[in-house]
């Protein structure tokens, strides 16, 4: 086994040493092309393309939460949280919810003359990242003093309340007949995406949608591959590793680690604002704890602190839980001559792969370079000294 | 000046802060009781009778306590695992559900009914609590075995997704075996009757019964963690495994000791849950284990004593939430009271530093 793995990572560097040096440039263009003409291979109301849509903004949860977990190293169990207020960012600023205000920026359509507060889908998305980032600061607040698993449950407390609070929203009054939320019944009848070239989304043509969720997705993968290699990233790793000595060396624990809950929010917020308007309803059965637990099991599979890990882990657990469990294998059983549906069986299978990705590969599917690094210098410099003897 | 007044008030705070957070809410609701009173039912001509007392807050604390029970059951198996691996098993709570199921198919097919007698009751009910600790003793540590043992040295949050993983199979084997809605169960204590009557106060056969069972589980756990020698060799791996196997500790099995007890433990309060609440369900484990977890975190997670009265809080919270301000605010004022241990004393009610991960 060992001798297999030596012998891959000799052919792995022998390609990469014969490769050109823009190799992975060239190769970063050829997959956005790809991404770009993807939904022409497929009809406009595709499961495939509707099960991708979704996938792409499960990246973009994921790679906010990467930079809290990840790259910060504060595990983070509340992040429905961010989905809830970025989706609930489309309903009060996209919809008729509060029926006694007339404000309406950039909209087109029915949009335009109906009561209520509609602004255009890039303000909104401006709204929703304002919003998920105070929120991330007020849920970071607490957490400054505490230990990681503690951390854990500060945060799983938040998103838990965030949660209550959006399901007895109805019975919170605002004044004049309006409330915070819809509970359960949810928000109805959200505006759909307006832009000035590209004209009104609807829900029978999906292509803009993914347009849509791709750009925003190559924006947020952009923006957490600049922060990787900054000052502040470097910041957070360190903090990661040993906060004592990192505070040491100067930096300031507070601001930095604030700064990580902020920025992770503003991701999650723009994907919850997006799946928002994509469902066209916010329903508050939606924010459940499963689905910070959903994300934060796409990072790890994906191999924590990896960025790439992170966009494998997101694509791989919601295609499988989206399109896979549902669309391609629920007909197995019957093919089989067995009388029962996968769907029953979903979370298990889902749960069974968990178990079994861990298992196979407890470091993720494509581990941070920087420790992998570390753990194979660790192994190195243990055969060393096995390799000196008794000594 | 202004330095050493904000100091006193942080030490004050720090010593103080906690209980009376933890005592503004029993406070609170007996002065309102007393001052404008509550409505305890309604009258032959149909008034509501209105009663300044504080016989309801008592009923909301005995209910609480022996609810809370229950927490405690299933947050001292979350501290045990806690406390000798670090890892949050968020399978627990689903051990405990598959516990409640086994416990009401067992009575069901070994033919306890309503029409049982005292005798026949106490024997079977026994019976019925040695087998449900079995299977979730035996589940727990099949579980460690499978999932978290091979992830021994990988990253630390890995086995957190193994447990994830088997707490979904689990939902999905309960759901599988009873369906989707809650099941009601043989009320074989008759539950709702009263045993006695404190000053106004009703006492319930199921609040006796729960708190009956968790005493002495409380007791024989922390007698063999501290006195015999396995427990002592669980106390020196939670401390130091590295240390404790150059001492000779088997750790492999010392861990496999302490998944069997907290399953045991799972398996007990899954059937003082079954007969306390007379209905089983697939979710149910997820919801007590939440809230078993929050015990234990604010507790001290860690500390066996520490879980058992944070089980015991929260449960009180939760009942005096539930019939103050409605059950569907419960989870948030739950959560809400956390976050205040939290921030003012942030290892917990009884929990000391322990050792630092990574």
């Amino acid at each position: 086994m060992s001798e297999l793995r030596a012998q891959l990572r000799e052919w792995r560097e022998a390609l990469s040493a014969r490769l050109p040096p823009w190799w992975s440039r060239g190769l970063a263009v050829a997959l956005i092309a790809i991404g770009i003409v993807l939904p022409f291979f497929f009809s406009q109301t595709s499961g495939f393309i509707n099960a991708t849509i979704i996938s792409l903004a499960y990246v973009v949860m994921a790679l906010g939460l990467n930079v809290v977990v990840g790259f910060a190293g504060l595990l983070d169990l509340g992040y429905v949280a961010f989905y809830a207020l970025g989706a609930y960012s489309v309903g009060w600023f996209g919809s008729s919810f509060f029926f006694n205000s007339h404000i309406h920026v950039l909209v087109s359509g029915i949009a335009k003359t109906e009561p209520g507060i509609h602004l255009n889908f890039l303000l909104i998305l401006l709204c929703a990242v304002a919003i998920t980032a105070i929120a991330g600061v007020i849920i970071g607040l607490p957490t400054l003093r505490l230990r990681s698993d503690y951390i854990a449950i500060v945060t799983l407390a938040f998103g838990e309340i965030i949660g209550v609070l959006a399901v007895n929203g109805q019975s919170i009054h605002i004044g004049h007949g309006e409330t915070l939320t819809a509970g359960n019944l949810g928000i109805p009848a959200l505006d759909l995406p307006y832009f000035p070239v590209i004209g009104q989304f609807n829900l029978l043509k999906l292509r803009p949608w993914y347009w849509l969720i791709f750009a925003i997705m190559l924006f947020v993968l952009f923006v957490n591959l600049r922060l990787r290699d900054s000052r502040l990233g470097r910041a957070w790793i360190a903090l990661r590793e040993d906060e004592v000595a990192a505070v040491s060396m100067g930096i300031p624990l507070v601001r930095t680690k604030l700064k990580a809950y902020a920025i992770g929010a503003t991701f999650g917020g723009m994907a919850g604002a997006f799946l928002g308007a994509y469902y066209t309803t916010v329903n508050a059965g939606q924010f459940a704890f499963s689905f910070s637990i959903f994300v934060l099991a796409m990072i790890i599979v994906g191999g924590l602190g990896s960025i790439w890990g992170a966009v494998l882990g997101a694509l791989l657990l919601s295609y499988i839980n989206y399109y896979l469990i549902p669309d391609v294998l629920n007909s197995l059983p019957r093919d089989f001559g067995l009388n029962f549906d996968l769907t029953q069986l979903s979370f298990g299978i889902f749960g069974f792969l968990l178990v079994l990705v861990m298992v196979l590969r407890p470091q993720g599917l494509f581990p941070e370079r920087r420790r992998r690094m570390e753990l194979t210098e660790a192994i190195t410099a243990e055969d060393a000294q096995l390799a000196e003897g008794p000594g | 000046m202004a330095a050493t007044a904000l100091a006193a008030l942080r030490r004050y705070v720090g010593r103080w802060g906690l209980i009376i957070a933890l005592a503004a809410l029993p406070i609170y609701f007996g002065v309102h009781d007393l001052t404008h009173g509550y409505q305890a039912g309604l009258a032959a001509n149909g008034k509501p009778v209105i009663r300044h007392d504080l016989s309801e807050l008592g009923f909301n604390l005995v209910e609480g306590l022996s609810n809370g029970s229950i927490w405690a059951l299933i947050a001292m198996g979350y501290t045990l695992v806690y406390g000798i691996i670090e890892l949050i098993n968020f399978a627990h709570g689903d051990v405990f559900m598959i516990g409640s199921f086994v416990a009401a198919g067992f009575w069901g097919s070994i033919g306890l009914g309503l029409s049982t007698g005292a005798g026949g009751l106490i024997a079977g009910l026994l019976l019925t609590l040695i087998v449900s600790m079995l299977v979730c003793g035996s589940l727990n540590v099949l579980i460690e075995r499978v999932a978290y043992r091979p992830l021994r040295n990988a990253p630390k949050l890995a086995p957190l997704i193994t447990a994830v993983g088997f707490s979904f199979i689990l939902q999905n084997v309960g759901l599988l075996w009873l369906g989707g809605s809650p099941t009601g169960v043989s009320d074989l204590l008759r539950e709702n009757d009263t045993v006695f009557k404190i000053s106004g106060v009703i006492v319930h056969r199921a609040d006796v019964m729960a708190i009956a069972v968790m005493v002495p589980c409380v007791i024989a756990l922390t007698w063999f963690i501290g006195h015999t020698r396995p427990g002592r060799a669980m106390r020196a791996t939670a401390q130091d495994p590295e240390a404790a196997r150059l001492m000779g500790i088997n750790v492999d099995s010392t861990i496999s000791l302490t998944f069997l007890l907290g399953g045991m433990l799972a398996g007990v309060a899954g059937l003082v849950y079954a007969l306390y609440e007379t209905t089983v369900w697939y979710f149910q484990g997820f919801e007590a284990g939440l809230i078993a977890f929050t015990a234990a975190v604010m507790g001290g997670i860690g500390n066996v004593r520490g879980a058992v009265l944070g089980g015991l809080i929260i449960g009180c919270i939760q009942q005096m939430s539930d019939s103050r301000l409605g059950p569907q605010w419960t989870e948030a004022v739950v959560f809400g009271y956390l976050i205040l241990v939290m921030v003012l004393r942030p290892r917990g009610l009884l929990g000391e530093e322990t050792r630092e991960a990574g």
